[in-house]
């Protein structure tokens, strides 16, 4: 009737099983991004509404001020498209961002009354801003089609881009929710990184109106990368993709997320402790 | 038979901040810290930094070298007072947190109950609540599935399964988060003070499924709780923990015997505290608790049928506003009878005590409590505010049963009170019609 396994608890060691843990622990995983999802389009009204008006009214303000007053290029696309295509994964990373960071400090009832692999929190609180990502998609699709833009066949890549800036949201979500329940004044950062990476990232503006000199550079904030991404795959051959930049974003954010998965294994014995 | 619980050498260190730094590290002391390391190197870079460490800290032992074994089955109780440990342990067997020193060996699936409804969220309804909080419990979902219906013809909320839980009333949200709980069918349950808050009946419900599941399918518990009736109902055998080390391990009858009668309590119906030892803090400090029998004499044995009184001597060294003094009678079994405050001396209703000497003295009626032992803890706080002090056990005394308490006479009627009420016998007609 059961396996009849054998749990040797001592200090130092951590859980051993940890990643058959996960695995068997996927049901709360799901249950926990679903609690999330159902509580936040409970709780407002304006749930739906308001994951269709941010990336809208965001959209509006870019095209109007970079593309009507600075008069930036967008190589022929239409300027809203060619925001809307930088505003998916910008949006996905930034909420999944902020939702994670919080996410542990936020279930601490949960850090200190049952044990599972407490990476299922931070993770499955980036799953929730997938849906947010999902709706957009959804918007972006319209914005395409009110344009006649037509992507081609390149589109098929978006879910290997999808998965960059899953990696990149988990990774920085990792090493944020674990200095948050370490130092409590960390949450005031997170705010201020996510507003602070909007305008050094390409999102109102392409990324080829930065000086070849600088470009490579340019691409060592790995969001850059990701977004780059989208619009080749979404936009076409009117952005053609820097590939070592892409290579070297894509390089750094294995590197978050491996250094995000280890700096958390190792804060995660103590999280019921400080939390 | 096979242990499947093996505990040896077990301990754990917690490092506590001292007095003046939150315990919450900030990244702003750290970094002003690490800076001013940084200068005094710069400044004198041959003396040894003063500032070596973030903050001082203290080691706090909350269990040290506890070693049992809990075999196949056992239903294990655990007591003994706050901060005794208990909790750390069950945290520990439930891998919430890590021991610092020795190990522990578990064979099988451990589920462990330390909060009623872990994880229930407000906003979802009563259904999606059994789901969440039976997955987070560690329940598949296949499994909830399968006794969903049982769930909630056990907590008695079937009218309410799509209202948000925040519309329910306390009564029950408790009775269904006991529900989800009872039916988790683990090889191990880990039960904490969990059976403190809802009501008698419905504690009486849970224990009872508890016994059974635990009985028939030869499950191993381990319960904590203050409450001795559940654990002697519940439990075969007992530990005792005292300060985080274990003071016995038996049959549960002996362990509750010799945890009850514990050292430092009197039994000469006053019990007082020399200067040094009082308790209390800069603003008040306990002198004495005394129960007085109706003539008026210092005694711990009370007539059932008399009134009696209990004291509560204390000096007020720093007057405070809203400052009251006050007991709890508790049953031997750790059941809490009634709490009483000296704020409802209406003479004294809006006005401060000054600094000195005083005594508060209240007259418990004749006729409430049921015969039996009592212990009667000594507390004294600021009204809606903080603790002054709370001397649990402070003092222990006896209602005897007299022939004159009921008129059935002999014998002690069951239940915690005995109230002498009032009853009227009315014929209204013949029978027959």
């Amino acid at each position: 009737m059961s396996d009849q396994q054998e749990i040797i608890i001592k200090p130092g060691m951590g859980a051993l099983d940890y990643w058959r843990d996960l695995w068997r622990y996927r049901e709360l995983f799901f249950f926990l991004a679903w609690r999330d999802i159902l509580v936040r389009y409970k709780q407002t009204a304006i749930g739906v509404a308001w994951s269709v008006i941010r990336p809208l009214s965001t959209m509006l303000v870019f095209t109007i001020v970079f593309g009507k007053l600075a008069k930036l290029p967008s190589n022929g696309v239409p300027y809203p498209v060619m925001v809307y295509a930088a505003m998916l994964p910008w949006q996905f990373f930034a909420n999944a961002l902020t939702e994670s960071s919080n996410s542990l400090i936020d279930n601490a009832n949960l850090l200190s009354k049952v044990y599972f692999p407490r990476l299922i929190i931070p993770a499955s609180a980036v799953i929730v801003s997938l849906v947010d990502l999902f709706i957009s998609g959804a918007i972006l699709c319209g914005i395409m089609a009110w344009y006649r833009f037509l992507p081609d066949v390149k589109v098929l890549l978006l879910p290997a881009f999808l998965l960059m800036a899953f990696l990149a949201s988990c990774g920085a979500g990792l090493w944020l929710s674990a200095l948050n329940v370490k130092y409590r004044d960390f949450r005031y950062v997170v705010p201020f990184l996510v507003q602070f990476g909007l305008y050094i990232s390409p999102v109102g503006f392409s990324s080829a109106i930065v000086p070849d000199r600088w470009r490579f550079f340019y691409f060592l904030n790995p969001i850059v990368g990701v977004i780059d991404g989208f619009r080749w795959a979404i936009l076409g051959d009117a952005f053609p993709m820097y590939w070592p930049g892409f290579v070297i974003s894509a390089l750094l954010i294995t590197l978050m997320f491996a250094g995000g998965v280890c700096y958390f294994r190792s804060m995660e014995r103590s999280f019921a402790d400080v939390v | 038979m096979d242990s499947v619980i093996t505990v040896e050498n077990l301990g754990k260190k917690y490092l506590l901040n001292r007095a003046g730094h939150g315990s919450y590290l900030a990244l702003r002391d750290v970094l002003s810290q690490g800076f001013k390391n940084l200068g005094s190197r710069l400044l004198h870079p041959l003396r040894c930094s003063p500032f070596t460490s973030i903050c001082a800290r203290e080691e706090f032992w909350a269990l040290r070298d506890v070693c049992f074994e809990v075999k196949q089955g056992d239903r294990l109780g655990i007591v003994g007072s706050n901060g005794a440990g208990k909790s750390t342990l069950l945290k520990i067997l439930s891998r919430i947190t890590e021991p610092s020193t020795g190990s522990v060996r578990i064979k099988g699936r451990v589920a462990s109950l330390l909060e009623v409804g872990t994880g229930f969220h407000p906003e979802l309804t009563g259904r999606e609540n059994i789901f969440l909080n039976g997955a987070i419990m560690g329940m598949t979902k296949a499994e909830i599935k399968r006794k969903f219906d049982e769930i909630v013809a056990f907590a008695e909320v079937e009218k309410f399964l799509d209202t948000p839980v925040k519309r329910y009333s306390s009564g029950m949200y408790v009775r269904l988060a006991f529900a989800v709980a009872a039916h988790l069918e683990p090889e191990i349950l880990v039960v904490d003070e969990v059976l403190a808050v809802g009501d008698v009946q419905f504690q009486k419900k849970c224990l009872g499924k508890m016994e059974e599941v635990s009985a028939k399918e030869n499950r191993t518990v381990l319960f904590v709780s203050h409450n001795m009736a559940a654990i002697s109902q519940l439990c075969s055998q007992a530990l005792w923990m005292e300060k985080g080390h274990m003071v016995v391990r038996s049959a549960t009858p002996e362990v509750i015997s010799s945890y009850l009668s514990r050292g430092s309590v009197d039994f000469s119906g006053e019990r007082r505290w020399s200067h040094d030892a009082s308790p209390g803090d800069g603003r008040i400090r306990l002198l004495a608790v005394r129960i007085f029998n109706d003539l008026g004499t210092v005694s711990a044995v009370v007539d059932m049928a008399r009134f009696f009184q209990v004291e509560l001597e204390y000096e007020i060294l720093q007057s405070c506003a809203g400052m009251r003094t006050g007991f709890w009678i508790y049953t031997q079994e750790g059941v809490l009878v009634f709490v009483a405050g000296d704020n409802e001396d209406r003479e004294w209703i809006g006005r401060k005590r000054t600094e000195g000497h005083y005594r508060s003295r209240c007259t418990v009626p004749a006729g409430l409590l049921n015969s039996g032992p009592y212990s009667v803890t000594a507390a004294a706080d600021i009204q809606n505010g903080e603790m002054l002090f709370c001397e649990a056990s402070a003092l222990r005394f006896t209602v005897e049963h007299t022939s004159v308490s009921r008129l059935d006479g002999a014998g002690r009627s069951p239940g915690i009170i005995c109230p002498s009420l009032d009853w009227k016998i009315s014929s209204v007609g013949t029978a027959g019609l």
